[in-house]
């Protein structure tokens, strides 16, 4: 066999030129490495010098512009703003500290990569691969030393000292799962109650100031807390997240839902305000459908009509607060809401 | 003894301060034998293989970052009323979290950029994973010996997501309250446990004083631990198998060609660092993210329209968006499947693609180190999987953007709804068989190319008339590149009967192996190479055969 016939072993000197034309009896057969092509860097040393000023003149670059940084740090007031086109107003600081930091770096960057590509040696070379699995004499020699080392424990043997080792170690863990049991309360039937109870008043939410029927517009959507909740108290957030009200005023005869009528004050009617899908504040009300939106997957209830769900991932109708009017004539809560408000959970039913 | 210490000594003195150190170094670690396999090892070029050094520089600079923020964030649920630069805020209730995010972009001068640059690479992180990983599909990179890497790189991506999500959750204010909100949902349709989980993720009811701290030590500490772990290993890995490479001319299964570590590789990836971090301050000097301040801090009760998650978490987001709102209330239970089952098939699509190697490599029945990448088309099956994969993925994504459709586009939300949730099905089914055609398309086009050459674009016209384009026949490495793949045969059940003559009984797992490598190698799914004889007889003509 000449030389010919095993192209593949043909190391690219031997190989002369690169061949261009296919080898006639062995079409597809591997050619080896392509020879290596010399770059300009490689054969002019003028363009070499050219390209070893080029990565000077970027590393310099770099240099500069942290010498920017520092002086843009020192220099701009951190509330000074500016306009650059197209983007817009930005704060000048940032801006200033941004571009600076990122033309350091990147010239850095671009200075050792154009060096990498133009001056170091771009022949490429192959390694060989070795199996990653052992060699047959290589695991003999493991299983041998493995067998060994398990027989000297007598782990098999002793059965007794197995069993009990494995039972420790499968039960201490349980120590660390048991200091994990006060991460939290078990919920017990929190997530059944809210704030809201008989006679509490109900609050504007925007105002701060007690409810009265004349106070609620047909048409508007007006947002609610229990009376006595205030920001600044400490469970102020867990408290509001169960128990925002939405209240709408529908024409009696609007409310086609038996109960929901039952429920209302002159077509005043209290609802949840929180989504009973995954939980978002509903924040969107049109008046003409009196639907309500929850802005987070658009789920969509029907307030004249039990708040039924009419589009949307929810699972279930919003839940809605009994609601009369005190002697002073304000609106008040005629108890809790008879079910959890939000999203569904296992123990709801 | 005494020889060995004088020639130590005299070494001593003379070799260079830097040989001195490495000698020092290397008694110790033992460092020269690491770098005789390393320091020149050879690493294949292609631009593809620079999708991972990205997503290990933006980790880097994730970590660098993270550690300056650390430095000012409090991650504290106190409410505190806020007194400082920002004039609009003056006098609001919000935690202590919320207002330390505020002063490190107002009052902390580069709290703002580092802030932005944290934001911006973690974006830039998952991108790149995601892209990594597709390129690492589509290749066939996975398959043995790198099954086990291919784990940790999906691991990688997983827990990117999580450490991103409890990251963009800290600085508490509207909208990721609104998505921590949404978590706590979503755990709560978990049967029996949602709410014990939910109770004791949250320290009792939601939103309660505990999630930024809880969610502080997650997110600056146990899963960035965890992460760095599995980048290491993932390296270590990439340096033990070697990298793959394309088919080429001198390219085998044997061995790796391309340039040296040091100098090459090394300046290359080093600048590439810096390249990276440059683009990534330049993005965070001149593009927004995450104003908080604009936002305003978390109220349970309170919402911002439009409310998006960091685009990782979209494709859940979309999940749960689409999904029928079924309840099933039985025997005083609530079973959430509108919730829940979205919860169930996030994990399923993610983890379908993480087991596909074994798949694969079940069905192939093929146990040899593979080092030469597949192109894609080459292996249409598997091209059309990954394809109908993005596809599901990429319906969550904008399924989780339904609103923005709507509104940017005047559609309903409904038409947008509908079309995604029929997407959700028929657009992966689709996906599969025009990504199947494409890929046999391209492989007969390469067929044709290397037994008729390529078109030249030059037109002769015939003595009777005709125009023909010539075709220049390709060269040897071109022809070799094209007919490098291997092509397997689809596997057979076997004989049914043992050796005995005794009908033996075929199991099920085995008739499906069967039907899947059909389905991966049969006629309609791979068009043959050509052969040798296939070409001699087209080129030769004078009938010298
Ligand atoms: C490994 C992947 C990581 C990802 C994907 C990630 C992502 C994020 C994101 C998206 C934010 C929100 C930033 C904002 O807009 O306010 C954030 C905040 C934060 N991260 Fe990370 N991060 C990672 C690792 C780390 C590490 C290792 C540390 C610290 C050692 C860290 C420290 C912080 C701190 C202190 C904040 C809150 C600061 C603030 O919001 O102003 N992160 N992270
Ligand atoms: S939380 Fe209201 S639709 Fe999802």
């Amino acid at each position: 066999m000449s030389s010919q016939d095993i192209p593949e072993e043909k190391s690219p000197a031997e190989q002369g030129a690169h061949v261009a034309v296919a080898d006639e009896k062995h079409p597809f057969a591997d050619p080896g490495l392509p020879p290596h092509e010399h770059r300009i860097q490689d054969v002019d040393e003028r363009a070499a010098r050219r390209s070893e000023r080029t990565v000077a003149l970027l590393f310099t670059v770099s240099m500069l512009a942290t010498v920017g940084f520092i002086a843009s740090y020192v220099a701009i007031p951190h509330d000074k703003s500016i306009f650059v086109f197209p983007i817009g107003h930005l704060n000048a600081l940032n801006f200033a500290l941004g571009l600076t930091l990122g033309l350091a770096l990147f010239s850095i960057g671009a200075g050792a990569v154009h060096w990498a590509r133009t001056l170091m040696s771009d022949v490429e070379v192959a390694d060989e691969r070795h199996p990653i699995a052992a060699e047959p004499d290589v695991k003999a020699k493991v299983m041998a030393d493995f067998k060994q080392g398990a027989k000297e424990s007598a782990l098999g043997r002793r059965k007794l000292i197995r069993n009990t080792m494995f039972g420790a170690l499968a039960l201490f863990p349980l120590s660390g799962v048991v200091l994990l049991r006060d991460l939290g309360p078990l919920p017990g039937t929190k997530l059944r109650h809210t704030l809201w109870s008989k006679g509490k008043l109900l609050v504007n939410m925007n105002t701060n100031e007690p409810l009265r029927p004349e106070d609620v517009a047909v048409g508007s959507l007006t947002f609610a807390k229990p009376e006595g909740l205030e920001e600044d108290d400490h469970e102020f957030q867990n408290e509001i997240a169960k128990a925002a009200l939405m209240i709408i005023r529908l024409q009696p005869d609007d409310i086609k839902d038996k109960q929901e009528l039952d429920w209302s004050y002159q077509g005043i009617v209290a609802y949840s305000k929180i989504c009973t899908h995954v939980g978002c504040p509903i924040s969107l009300y049109e008046q003409q459908t009196h639907h309500a939106l929850c802005p987070c997957h658009q789920s969509t209830f029907d307030l004249s009509d039990g708040a039924k769900v009419i589009f949307g991932p929810a699972g279930h109708p919003l839940p809605q607060l009994r609601i009369g009017v005190n002697d002073e004539g304000y609106l008040e809560a005629l108890g809790d809401f008879t079910e959890p408000v939000g999203p569904a959970f296992w123990e709801r039913g | 003894m005494s020889t060995s210490e004088t020639t130590e000594s005299r070494s001593r003195g003379k070799a260079p301060a830097g040989e001195r150190v490495a000698d020092w170094a290397d008694g110790r670690l033992g460092i020269y034998s690491l770098a005789k396999a390393n320091m020149r090892k050879i690493f294949p070029d292609h631009w593809s293989f620079m999708l991972g050094e990205v997503c290990l520089y933006s980790f880097i600079i994730i970590i660098l970052t993270g550690v300056y923020l650390t430095l000012f964030f409090h991650p504290s649920m106190n409410e505190v009323e806020y007194h400082g630069s920002y004039v609009p805020l003056q006098g609001q209730l919000m935690s202590e979290a919320f207002s330390s995010t505020l002063h490190i972009s107002f009052d902390v001068r580069g709290g703002l950029l580092i802030r932005q640059i944290h934001h911006w690479a973690a974006l830039i992180f998952l991108a790149g994973m995601f892209v990594h990983m597709m390129r690492v599909f589509f290749t066939g990179a996975f398959r043995k010996p790198r099954e086990i890497n291919w784990l940790f790189g999906f691991l990688l991506f997983v827990l990117g997501m999580f450490t991103g999500f409890t990251g963009y959750s800290l600085p508490d204010d509207l909208l990721s309250g609104t998505g921590v909100r949404f978590t706590e949902g979503a755990i709560l349709s978990m049967p029996i446990v949602g709410t014990y989980i939910s109770f004791f993720l949250f320290g009792g009811e939601f939103p309660g004083v505990d999630f930024v701290a809880r969610f502080y030590s997650i997110h600056i500490l146990l899963l960035p631990g965890i992460m760095l772990g599995l980048v290491v290993a993932h390296l270590i890995l990439v340096f033990y198998h070697k990298h793959t490479q394309f088919a080429g001319p001198g390219k085998t299964n044997k061995n790796v060609v391309g340039m040296p570590l040091l100098p090459v590789y090394m300046a290359k990836a080093g600048g590439f660092f810096f390249l990276v971090f440059g683009v990534i301050a330049v993005i965070a000097a001149i593009a927004q993210i995450n104003p908080v301040w604009a936002i305003g801090p978390y109220r349970p009760d309170m919402v911002s329209t439009g409310a998006q998650p960091d685009w990782y978490m979209g494709f859940a987001e979309g999940l749960v968006r689409y999904m029928p709102g079924w309840e099933i209330n039985l025997w005083g239970h609530t079973l959430v499947l509108g919730v829940f089952i979205p919860l169930v098939l996030f994990g399923v699509v993610l983890a379908a693609i993480a087991v596909y190697p074994f798949i694969e490599s079940w069905v192939t029945g093929d146990k040899r180190e593979h080092h030469i990448l597949d192109r894609p088309r080459n292996a249409p099956t598997r091209t059309a999987f990954g394809v109908a994969w993005i596809t599901v993925y990429m319906v969550g994504l904008v399924g989780g953007g339904n609103d923005l459709w709507a509104t940017h586009f005047h559609l309903s939300i409904n038409a947008v709804t509908w079309f995604v949730r029929i997407s959700f099905f028929a657009g992966p089914v689709l996906a599969f068989i025009i990504t199947k055609r494409i890929c046999l398309g391209l492989q007969r086009r390469d067929k044709d190319k290397v037994l008729h050459g390529r078109e030249s674009g030059i037109i002769k016209r015939l003595p009777h008339g005709e125009f023909i384009e010539i075709h220049e026949p390709l060269s040897q490495d071109a022809m070799y590149t094209l007919t490098a793949h291997e092509q397997y045969k689809p596997a057979e059940i076997g004989p049914t009967v043992d050796e005995n003559g005794v009908e033996r009984k075929v199991k099920a797992s085995e008739k499906l192996r069967a039907k899947l490598s059909k389905s991966y190698y049969g006629p309609d799914s791979q068009i043959p190479k050509p052969t040798v004889d296939e070409y001699k007889e087209i080129t030769s003509g004078h009938g010298h055969h």
